[in-house]
């Protein structure tokens, strides 16, 4: 399957830096179309607005967190229910990640991380590009 | 707590406990009410003694002067670190922008030494959840030494004293002494500038 970079790709994020240091990441790795979202409910909205290829949300995160922004998603009928989810965190607890997958994340990466981490999050969960 | 164990508080027991001392002491007895009058006296002055540490402790700079500077010192460091961090990825995007224009070699290795900075600069958004956790906890130590004011405040002597501002025992040079000021209280250059032109 060919991964089509020029698909929306949202990430949410309270903290503005994480939001700048993803959106860069993603620049370096060919994606351009992002949109940013500083909460749950706020992403929320935007989800069902718009045809996103790939979500990428912190967990941590008020008035909504990451985790029902990710409940919200799975649990709704829209067509954005399967949208590729990938939870960006500094929560590291193993029941974190297993709370995480059983509301269908689809890949989990932990604070810090670097670009060839989050590049090989996407892959397995996008398909191979380059 | 039951109602039960609230109808008997501190309060209550020091009142019963200096109430059967005074009993024993107008009575007199044998030497079973001695000892029972010395063993209560024990108490007495061990509550005596509780109530004092606790009132030299100034549960109430705590509350209000201790944790409140302590909170808005870590706020200012998440705001300020923000604040770097922000210049820092602006440098970077120039950087970036000028090593584009260029091509070649060079831009390819400027541009993954910008990343790595990109991806240093997450420690901003770490430690900011770290601190915010602190901030967290110090709130709720407010919390409960609010509470511990409100059971206590009436019977700390201490609190009938003149309030301490913390800098007891120290030099004038150790007063002058702050660290960084928060941005509202904290002078301008030009103000300092000013300050000096009026010597």
């Amino acid at each position: 399957m060919t991964v089509d970079k020029n698909m929306n790709v949202l990430i949410v994020d309270d903290y503005n830096t994480m939001l700048r240091i993803i959106k860069n990441l993603l620049k370096q790795l060919g994606f351009n179309n992002v949109d940013e979202a500083t909460d749950g409910s706020m992403a929320f909205d935007m989800v069902k607005q718009k045809k996103y290829g790939l979500i990428i949300s912190d967990w941590n995160m008020e008035p909504m967190t990451g985790l029902d922004f990710l409940k919200s998603v799975r649990g709704s009928n829209g067509d954005y229910k399967n949208t590729p989810f990938i939870m960006v965190t500094a929560e590291s607890k193993t029941e974190n990640v297993v709370m995480a997958k059983q509301a269908g994340v689809n890949n989990y990466i932990v604070k810090p991380f670097n670009a060839e981490t989050l590049k090989t999050k996407m892959q397995a969960v996008l398909g191979e590009f380059h | 707590m039951s109602k039960a164990q609230q109808s008997y508080g501190r309060e209550q027991v020091v009142q019963i406990i200096n109430s059967v001392v005074s009993k024993i002491e107008n009575v007199g007895g044998d030497a079973t009410t001695t000892g029972i009058f010395k063993e209560l006296k024990s108490l007495q002055r061990v509550i005596e003694e509780a109530r004092a540490d606790i009132g030299s402790t100034r549960p109430t700079d705590i509350k209000e002067k201790h944790i409140p500077i302590a909170t808005d010192e870590l706020d200012a460091v998440v705001e300020s670190t923000a604040e770097a961090t922000g210049t820092i990825m602006d440098c970077c995007d120039v950087i970036q922008e000028k090593a584009a224009e260029t091509g070649g070699e060079a831009a390819d290795t400027i541009n993954n030494e910008i990343i790595k900075i990109y991806e240093a600069c997450s420690f901003q958004d770490i430690t900011g959840q770290r601190i915010t956790k602190v901030v967290a906890t110090l709130k709720t130590i407010e919390e409960k030494v609010g509470k511990l004011i409100e059971i206590l405040s009436h019977r700390l002597p201490i609190e009938e004293g003149e309030a301490t501002d913390g800098d007891e025992g120290k030099t004038i040079e150790e007063r002058l002494l702050n660290g960084p000021q928060m941005p509202d209280k904290a002078i301008t250059q030009d103000d300092i500038d000013k300050l000096l032109e009026d010597f």
